[in-house]
């Protein structure tokens, strides 16, 4: 009977172990069988080369660890301003305000904007040259002319201002899981301790952070997993690697694969960019696992 | 238990199923009177229908076009599709020579040699040579691929300079006089610059369009049998005469006579400037008088040669077929594919597309009813080179750093010196790979 049960058990979650390993496990496999390869795509025949391309990508390419870099840039400023924005805005929200209902949709229809029409338009709001040039004018008209700025096309300020985009767009997520979050913690906690004579800050310290800090985990995880993998925005604002300084992984593996057509490489260092991925995720678990104890 | 099971089965069932549906077939048609053809080409999609409309009418042949862009989509679309074996009986190659090599050595791309020889070479003897040559494998090629011809031009093209004559006249100059030389384009600048006005916009962003001017000056420069001497890793990069066409672009950019944003520039917000008169010059393709026209019919312009830096050896722009179709060597239909291509590059079909849609016809006969603008482009297909007939290609690493390099020279981060210094140890990593 029990095995029966367990059998069963067993049967039900095969077909979404199936489909995970059709998917995810087996195609992970045959890239990196691709990546000990120099094949260019379309030849029949591929040229077996160990595991050459992938000490290529970590000790012979200094464009790809410049694209490691500015990509950990821009999950630095998604990780500090987009999230903490993201929280404060769903604390607001939690609370009873008004219109918080309206605030809730608002703040959620960003991150459903196509990315490459959310590059495109800020772009034109930003851009001085092809754009409205919209920041500038505005600097300008409150007395702060002297910090207009050609903000896309200077290099010192191209990656920040892509990064800042980025967190314009990415902050729905975020705000609709904190606040989901926030949703969960009894009122009674909260009740209780005005009882006990708490004022509001001493009520957010120690009760919504320590409950929070699962929500702010997952959101850590999946902001990093997310901004990594960003480059359809950095097309749409800056149209591309912008001579390295806009580079981000993504970026790298499409011109090796069409620029270069060295695909076999650019499964290379799609395997190394996942690698890390996955290291970093596991560090961020691990993390939150000592923090609950 | 055998409930459980039931349900399990059932569901796996419907799951292979919908799996095995998903799984595609070939692509290119089985019927003998049905003919596929994808392209990448936007403006010229209602022309192709129309064609073949008019193909359908004649030999009772369906002719299906099938347009998918941008032209970067469109590549990688035809590299799965040779993967999976599933592509269309016509189909065209964007990009290097050394990728239509590899579908030829994979056995995608069919030999056309015999049908332009035929007749006593009727077929070959309508394109001008120069269109043709993109397509051909020369003998003793450095891709190893049987001499022949292997694609069939559709248009031809060339990369040149445009300049508003309206804006010409504003600086207070002639706008029937472009400028000639090097020297004349950087007063130009200083003209452009005080004015307050912006200089060249190209899609620099891109970085494949830097790469072509930069060739172009280096064939004025120093000459084509030294830049293919470079490409073979007999010169080096540090060369004076690199670190010449490496300083033209900071001159150029010190001088005004480029467009602040350059570098982060596509190619269609540099035609969208040109085309509303926001812009002196424009660096582009012939495809852009078909652009701008939709853009802005009353845009008052003329092309241009790059301006020589030299006297040395004359200037070379990029040229020759434009846009090209290839026949799958696979397609149960070849015959008839080959009927089709031979009739969409005759003279009448020819003088229709050009018409339709502003493109240079690759039919010599169907050049004299084009506009006076494009007849400006055509005019200086004599002085037209292109990567695809050198016989030899740079390493895809090399090409990468010197587009970037000068990306940064005009942002102002790195001299020429150093730009030409980092390439060269590039070429030479790749030199030693191709060794080792």
């Amino acid at each position: 009977m029990k095995i029966k049960s367990t059998l069963e058990n067993y049967l039900f979650v095969i077909p979404a172990v199936a489909i995970f390993a059709v998917f995810y496990i087996i195609p992970f496999i045959w890239v990196f069988r691709l990546g000990m390869y120099e094949w260019d795509g379309i030849s029949l025949t591929k040229t077996f080369v160990g595991l050459g391309n992938f000490k290529e990508v970590i000790f012979n390419d200094p464009s790809w660890w410049q694209a490691m870099w500015n990509a950990g840039y821009i999950t630095l400023i998604a990780l500090t301003f987009q999230n903490i924005l993201a929280f404060l805005l769903a604390w607001a929200c939690d609370r009873e305000i008004k219109a918080k209902n309206f605030y809730r949709v608002i703040f959620f229809i960003p991150p459903v904007l196509s990315e490459i029409v959310v590059g495109m338009v800020w772009r034109f709001i930003i851009n001085d040259i092809d754009g409205a040039n919209i920041i500038n004018r505005s600097l300008t008209g409150m007395g702060l002319g002297q910090f207009a700025h050609s903000w896309l096309n200077d290099p010192k300020s191209a990656l920040t201002t892509v990064a800042l985009v980025h967190s314009w767009k990415g902050f729905g997520w975020g705000f609709l899981i904190f606040l989901a979050g926030l949703q969960t913690i009894p009122r009674e906690l909260y009740e209780a301790a005005k009882v006990d004579g708490a004022n509001a800050w001493t009520s957010f310290k120690n009760i919504t952070i320590p409950l929070m800090v699962p929500v702010v985990v997952l959101v850590a995880i999946l902001t990093v997993l997310g901004t990594m993998q960003a480059f359809v925005l950095i097309i749409g604002l800056v149209g591309g690697e912008f001579a390295g300084h806009t580079s981000v992984p993504v970026l790298r593996i499409l011109a090796s694969m069409r620029g270069s057509s060295r695909f076999g490489y650019a499964c290379a260092q799609g395997i190394s960019f996942g690698v890390i991925l996955i290291a970093i995720s596991f560090i961020q678990y691990r993390f939150s696992k000592k923090s609950k104890a | 238990m055998n409930r459980v099971f039931k349900k399990f089965f059932c569901l796996i069932s419907i799951f292979l199923t919908l799996i095995l549906a998903g799984c595609g077939g070939q692509t290119s048609s089985k019927a003998t009177n049905k003919i596929s053809v994808w392209h990448w080409m936007t403006d010229r999609q209602e022309a192709f229908k129309n064609l073949a409309e008019k193909y359908e009418a004649k030999t009772g042949i369906k002719v299906s076009f099938e347009l998918y862009a941008p032209s970067d989509a469109y590549s990688q679309k035809v590299r799965a599709a040779a993967q999976g074996d599933t592509l269309p009986d016509i189909f065209g190659i964007l990009g290097e020579k050394r990728d239509f090599a590899s579908y030829i050595k994979a056995g995608r791309i069919l030999d056309l040699t015999p049908y332009m020889e035929a007749d006593l070479g009727l077929w070959r003897k309508e394109f001008f040579a120069k269109a043709l040559a993109v397509n051909e494998f020369a003998e003793g090629n450095s891709y190893g691929i049987k001499t022949g011809v292997y694609g069939v031009p559709i248009d031809v093209m060339t990369i040149q300079m445009v300049y508003n004559k309206d804006l010409f006249k504003e600086l207070g100059l002639n706008p029937n006089k472009p400028p000639a030389t090097f020297q004349e384009l950087i007063e130009i600048g200083k003209k452009i610059k005080q004015a307050g006005k912006q200089g060249l916009v190209s899609g620099w962003g891109e970085v494949w369009m830097v790469d072509c001017l930069a060739n172009n000056y280096a064939f004025n420069i120093m000459g084509k049998d030294k830049v293919l001497a470079t490409i073979k890793g007999q010169v080096p990069y540090t060369d004076p005469d690199w670190i010449k066409v490496l300083s033209l672009f900071k001159e150029m950019q010190e001088s005004g006579v480029l467009s602040s944003g350059l570098v982060t520039m596509v190619n269609k917000t540099a035609e969208q400037l040109f085309a509303n008169g926001k812009a002196v010059f424009a660096f582009n393709g012939s495809w852009c008088v078909n652009v701008y026209k939709g853009m802005n019919p009353g845009l008052n312009y003329g092309a241009m040669l790059p301006p020589k830096a030299s006297d040395k050896f004359p200037m070379a722009i990029w040229g020759g077929a434009g846009s090209s179709f290839m026949v799958n060597a696979t397609s149960t239909n070849k015959e008839e594919v080959v009927k089709f291509l031979k009739w969409l590059t005759e003279k009448e079909q020819q003088v229709y597309l050009a018409e339709a849609t502003n493109n240079l016809p690759s039919n010599k006969d169907s050049l004299a009813k084009v506009s006076p603008i494009l007849a400006q482009f055509a005019g200086a297909m004599d002085y037209s080179t292109h990567p695809n007939v050198w016989g030899v290609s740079e390493f895809p690493a090399v090409i990468e750093a010197l587009d970037k390099g000068i990306q940064s020279i005009i942002i102002g981060e790195k001299s020429p010196e150093q730009v030409a210094t980092a390439v060269q140890k590039i070429k030479e990593r790749e030199l030693n790979k191709k060794r080792n």
